[in-house]
């Protein structure tokens, strides 16, 4: 066996441009794989309950009546907002992946806005089973959270300032319906000068009157909010995010993951299809079963060549996009465990293909029309279909070993979590693809 | 014939392909150093009666009196690898038979075929000719005491067909017993001791070229002919 894989490593490295297509052309396509997520799709479907009524929505500050419910309309102009009427089925819409976040306003949103000690809260929920998506829903929550809070802040800051000069200047304030006159700080200062005036020199009240002056000029120039209302003005509403499903992986790591993926599968399912087929293209097939290899030798040797040589290829592609993302070294044993787990997998599914074409050409065309449907497959984001055909979806992928490949590798990559049960869905893959190529090898040579 | 010792005996082989019998209990027995030529029309089952005797296919029924290790099988079809070189080639099946020694084993292959000048040669690169030599040579390999050919010289102009029987009639003098399918009947009445004439998956004659001349009563014609007669006289 050890012979037999020299020679394939031989013919291989006699085929320079074969190798050169296997190595690059996957890594182009993962890379271009890589542009298409980092741009946003069309408007995600976002679940939203807001527990404002309509005159709760409606906050008064300084007499003036700001309504949240106009707010909100700036926040989902690029949602496919999903009306529930509960936090709780927003957060079950989320679980089931029929959306892919899901936004709570809750109820003391307007009181605690209106109180000014605390920011408005806001919950979002993702699901995170889908980092693209989520990182799209992500950004523009912030950004519309952002432009509300402008104009949030606008108009509070207004009302401050309008409070201010009240205060300072004095003059009439609405509020609840009812004039109030106030005095301020500016004609309290010249009342109480006005009066020292009128108190003999030296006595213990006009000095007392003195420092109340004093004090007044020192709070009129000073005017100002405590800290904790200045930050709300700064930000009047805050997210609380919490993620539903599965780790929390940003996009950029997630398209590291599904490069590698997508590049394992391309030369592992080539190489061992392909180098498979070739034993019966070139007739050898009959000759080396005929007492110098077993059947089940054979497949090892295929799958053992193509799993080390496309774990190579892909292990030496991340230590090069580590130098241009930012990856954890310290996970390095574990990625190598993941590549070999998915490029075992893929071998399996190469040797079925090689074994029922027969024939090097049909072979790699079938393992290319294979590859691409099931990358896709594994991407389709939960709430882009109907549930019934995402759950179909679901299980043509778990069939498959590209979604669990992704899995671990994310796992692996990102430390989010589950690289147990995906190697062990990967090791059930093997061990089903392997029994099929078996079963098959024995009319392979007819 | 009857004065060999016998190296090779099978008897009453039948293959079955689902309903169709490819070979309806054949037998056939050879010497040392004998040359046997199986002839008959395409899809008579030469290919099937030698892969059953080099152990690729396992008869429905029958026997067969050698262990498949001491049958050297050549296949119609070249079994080697393009990307390699004709040493490579003979290197890896040598390594793959566990001959004690690979180095010199493939050394007095390269001696035996002539092909030394092209050992460094790519397999792709060859001629028919000289990629058949290399095919047999691999058959070789382990010092086999029978040596199947299935069609050999198919492919093969003149000049190369002749110095292949140079290279097999050596063999069997040296005392290897050669047993090869063919349908080019004159090259089996030049270069056969022994004919074996299948015809649907049966045996209709076994003996020398002489004998199937009498069995035909034609003697006279050219042999071709004689064969094609005495098939016509057997309903085939
Ligand atoms: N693997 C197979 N499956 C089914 N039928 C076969 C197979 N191999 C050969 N046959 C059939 O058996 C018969 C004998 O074939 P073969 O031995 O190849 O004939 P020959 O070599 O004399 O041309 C033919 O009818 C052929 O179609
Ligand atoms: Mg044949």
């Amino acid at each position: 066996m050890r012979w037999l894989l020299l020679k394939d490593l031989r013919i291989l490295r006699r085929s320079p441009l074969m190798v050169a297509l296997l190595v690059i052309y996957p890594i182009v396509i993962a890379v271009l794989i890589g542009f298409a997520l980092s741009r946003g799709p069309d408007k995600p479907k976002v679940a939203f309950y807001s527990g404002l009524s309509v005159s709760a929505s409606t906050i008064e500050l300084g007499g003036h009546n700001l309504n949240l419910a106009d707010e909100e309309g700036a926040l989902f102009r690029d949602i496919d907002v999903v009306p529930v009427d509960s936090r709780a089925a927003v957060i079950e819409k989320v679980r089931d992946g029929e959306v892919l976040a899901g936004i709570v306003i809750p109820e003391d949103l307007a009181s605690n806005l209106q109180s000014t000690l605390e920011s408005g809260k806001l919950q979002v929920f993702y699901n995170t089973e889908d980092p693209a998506k989520q990182a799209y829903v992500e950004n523009t929550i912030e950004a519309q959270v952002k432009a509300a809070n402008a104009a949030l802040t606008t108009r509070i800051a207004q009302e401050a300032l309008d409070l201010l000069n009240l205060i300072g200047d004095g003059g009439v304030y609405h509020f609840l319906g009812q004039d109030f006159n106030v005095l301020g700080l500016k004609r309290a200062e010249s009342i109480l000068t006005d009066t020292r005036a009128t108190l003999p020199a030296g006595s213990e009240k006009r000095e007392q009157l003195g420092e109340v002056i004093d004090f007044t000029e020192l709070a009129r120039d000073n005017l100002s909010f405590s800290d904790e209302v200045l930050n709300v003005v700064g930000e009047p509403i805050k997210v609380s995010a919490r993620s539903l499903d599965g780790g929390r992986t940003s996009l950029d790591d997630f398209a590291v993951a599904l490069a590698a993926s997508v590049s394992l599968m391309f030369i592992t399912l080539q190489l061992a299809a392909g180098m498979l087929a070739s034993e019966k293209e070139e007739n050898a097939f009959p000759r080396l079963v005929r007492g110098l290899v077993s059947h089940t030798g054979l497949l090892a040797e295929k799958a053992g060549l193509a799993a080390v040589c496309s774990t190579a290829v892909c292990l030496l592609m991340l230590i090069g996009l580590g130098l241009f993302v930012d990856l954890e070294w310290s996970r390095f044993a574990l990625w190598v465990v993941a590549l070999a787990g998915g490029a075992l997998a893929f071998a399996a599914l190469g040797l079925a293909i090689g074994t029922l074409t027969r024939e090097v050409r049909a072979a790699s065309l079938l393992a290319f029309m294979l590859s691409l449907p099931l990358a896709f497959l594994a991407l389709v984001p939960s709430g882009a279909v109907a549930p019934a055909l995402y759950d179909v979806i679901r299980a043509v992928s778990a069939v498959f070993p590209f979604k669990p490949t992704l899995d671990a590798l994310d796992a692996a990559l990102n430390d989010a979590g589950g690289l147990g049960g995906a190697m062990l869905h990967l090791a059930a893959l093997v061990l089903v693809f392997g029994a099929l190529s078996r079963l098959a090898l024995r009319r392979f040579a007819a | 014939m009857e004065t060999l010792t016998t190296t090779l005996a099978a008897r009453d082989l039948v293959k079955r392909y689902g309903e169709r019998l490819a070979l309806r209990g054949v037998s056939l027995s050879a010497g040392r150093g004998e040359l046997v030529a199986v002839i008959g029309p395409n899809g008579a089952g030469k290919t099937t009666l030698l892969s059953i005797l080099a152990g690729i296919q396992r008869p429905d029924e029958g026997m067969i009196s050698v262990e498949p290790e001491r049958i050297g099988w050549v296949p119609q079809q070249a079994s080697l690898y393009g990307k390699l070189t004709v040493e490579e080639n003979l290197m890896l099946f040598a390594r793959l038979e566990r001959t004690p020694d690979p180095k010199a084993t493939v050394e007095r292959m390269l001696e035996l075929t002539d092909l030394r000048n092209r050992s460094g040669d790519q397999v792709g690169t060859l001629s028919g000719g000289n990629r058949q030599r290399v095919n047999i040579a691999i058959g070789l390999l382990a010092r086999p005491e029978v040596l199947l050919l299935d069609e050999p010289s198919t492919g093969l102009d003149p000049r190369q067909r002749e110095r292949l029987w140079e290279f097999i009639l050596r063999l069997a003098g040296e005392g290897t017993t050669v047993v090869y399918a063919t349908h080019h009947i004159p090259e089996a009445d030049r270069y056969a001791d022994q004919l074996i004439v299948l015809a649907d998956g049966e045996r209709v004659f076994d003996g020398s070229p002489r004998e199937l001349e009498q069995a035909t009563g034609t003697t006279g014609l050219d042999f071709e002919q004689a064969f094609v007669e005495y098939l016509r006289q057997r309903g085939h």
